[in-house]
């Protein structure tokens, strides 16, 4: 019985190197770099709902994470990801992307600039907050689609 | 906002329902215009009314941010199995628009999808939900209109074809499925769940993209707002009932924050066409937010429409 249950943990464990590839494709790693995003929005987001205290590090933290993957994700919608992996990327992202591309640059320009202000306190995070966050929904409304 | 299924087969009907004569248009009965126009409407309770009803979403130009929503030009394209529907322009302006109208004339638009010149409209128009708006709020909304800013755009024509470019056909539609009856009968705390009822079932129109609808066009029974194919093509509309996948571990206050904020409790923000809904929705006070969640999670939990 102990033996049965080690082989198949073997064979489950070979068959284990499935997950790392799906690892590499590019509708994971791009809807992880997503989450990513969401988590530091959520952060920040708790600070302005008063359910943290402000964190200066913290927030200077979140802005350079979205900066960052709005300045790498681009790359992460190469033709043939469309579908697969529960992508819930929209199709105008490949008959519009150029547009899908302006988007993303403004995310970028929007958090750099929050990064060089540096929130100092609640307020000067609200300042930056509202705008960034604007960028979320002006591009999930054409380029995000619900598939379940 | 872009497509609103209608369903199919309104030309079935329109041969069977024009034999019977049940296409001819009914407006709202006079007993109950004229209550409504002598009431004095107040503008600044309309504009609540403006925002629940998402007259905006469909009214302003398309792609209109900011202060640009309150120009109701028109021009917004809804598309749909039966042809493309266009929002004409109902700023104040009295050629392009409805600065012209009484009250009695926007009455009959809201609440029986008739026409000045006594035609039907299009259920692109979503007065199959407005029909349950209240006399007060009617006279209120109408008040808050005629306060906007005038456009003098002139509104375009629809690109349906026969023959669906037939309005009297529409008759028979609205004798299947037009209704004032409730959707739900949900059971709670009645002042909270009655508000948050009016505003879903009535002006805010939730279960005209959140329900899925039968090959003619009606909603389907027994799936009121548990989600619907994506009438633009691919993808869903999320199912608003405690069965659906994401809401069912949502709280209140969680509905509530997404609807004021775009928001998901994962800090997923919103997409596709409830952004607009969405920006509405943050114009309303927290209360009606609060009583719209409540409402959504007394709703009976129903599997997911689009299967
Ligand atoms: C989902 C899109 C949508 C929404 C939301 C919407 N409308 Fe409309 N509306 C339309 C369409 C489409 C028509 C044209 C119907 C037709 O021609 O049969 C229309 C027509 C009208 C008309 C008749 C105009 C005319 O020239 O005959 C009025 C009045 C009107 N809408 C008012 C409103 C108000 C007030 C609201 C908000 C409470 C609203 N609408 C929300 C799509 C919409
Ligand atoms: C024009 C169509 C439309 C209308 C009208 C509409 N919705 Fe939505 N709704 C959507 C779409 C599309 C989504 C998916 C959003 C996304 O892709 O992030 C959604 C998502 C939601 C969600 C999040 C559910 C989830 O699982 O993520 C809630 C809550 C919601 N809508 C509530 C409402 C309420 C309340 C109303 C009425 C006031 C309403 N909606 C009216 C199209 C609509
Ligand atoms: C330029 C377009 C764009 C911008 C801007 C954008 N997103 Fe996204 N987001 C997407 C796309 C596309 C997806 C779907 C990816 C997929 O499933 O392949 C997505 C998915 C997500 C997801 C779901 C990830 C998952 O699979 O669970 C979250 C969370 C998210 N976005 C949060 C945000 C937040 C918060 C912001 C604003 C700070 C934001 N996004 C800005 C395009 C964008």
């Amino acid at each position: 019985m102990r033996f049965r249950t080690f082989v198949a943990a073997a064979i489950i464990g070979a068959a284990g190197f499935a997950p790392a590839i799906a690892a590499d494709e590019p509708q994971v790693v791009r809807q992880e770099m997503m989450k990513k995003v969401g988590g530091a929005t959520g952060a920040m987001a708790k600070m302005v709902k008063g359910e943290a205290d402000f964190d200066a590090a913290a927030t200077l933290a979140a802005l350079s994470t979205i900066s960052e993957v709005a300045g790498s994700i681009g790359a992460y919608f190469p033709q043939g990801s469309e579908t697969g992996f529960e992508t819930e990327a929209a199709p105008a992202i490949w008959t519009d992307m150029d547009g899908f591309t302006a988007k993303l640059a403004g995310l970028k320009a929007d958090a750099d600039a929050a990064v060089a202000a540096a929130p100092a306190d609640l307020d000067a995070l609200k300042a930056v907050f509202g705008p960034l966050t604007k960028n979320c929904g002006a591009c999930h409304e054409t380029y995000r689609l619900k598939k379940s | 906002m872009k497509r609103l299924a209608l369903g199919v087969g309104l030309a079935a009907i329109a041969g069977a329902a024009a034999a019977y004569g049940l296409t001819a248009p009914t407006p709202v009965a006079a007993g109950r215009l004229a209550a409504i126009a002598a009431l004095e409407g107040d503008a600044a309770a309309g504009e609540t009314l403006f925002w629940a009803g998402g007259c905006a979403s469909c009214h302003a130009a398309p792609g209109a941010k900011d202060e640009a929503r309150l120009v109701l030009a028109g021009g917004v394209r809804l598309k749909s199995d039966f042809g493309t529907f266009v929002a004409p322009n109902i700023s104040p302006d009295p050629q392009a628009g409805i600065g012209g109208w009484s009250i009695e004339q926007f009455a009959n638009a809201m609440l029986a999808g008739v026409s000045p010149d006594g035609r039907h409209y299009y259920p692109a128009f979503p007065y199959g939900s407005y029909v349950r708006m209240t006399d007060r709020d009617i006279a209120d909304l109408f008040a808050f209109l005629k306060t906007l800013p005038a456009s003098d755009v002139a509104s375009l024509p629809h690109e349906v074809g026969f023959p669906f470019n037939i309005r009297r056909a529409l008759g028979g539609w609205k004798w299947l499925f037009f209704t004032d009856e409730p959707r739900v009968a949900p059971a709670g705390d009645e002042a909270q769940l009655g508000r948050g009822q009016y505003l879903v079932e009535g002006p805010g129109h939730c279960g005209e993209c959140h329900t899925p609808r039968n090959p003619i066009g009606g909603f389907v029974t027994d799936a009121w707002l548990s989600g619907a194919q994506n009438p633009e093509g691919e993808g869903v509309i999320p199912n608003l009932t405690p069965g659906g996948k994401a809401i069912a571990g949502w709280s209140a206050a969680d509905i509530a924050y997404y609807l004021e904020s775009g928001f998901t409790p994962d800090f997923d923000s919103v997409g596709g066409s409830m952004v607009s809904v969405q920006k509405n929705m943050a114009e309303l006070t927290s209360g009606d937010r609060e009583a719209i969640a409540a409402y959504l999670k007394a709703l009976p939990a129903r599997g997911d429409g689009w299967k």
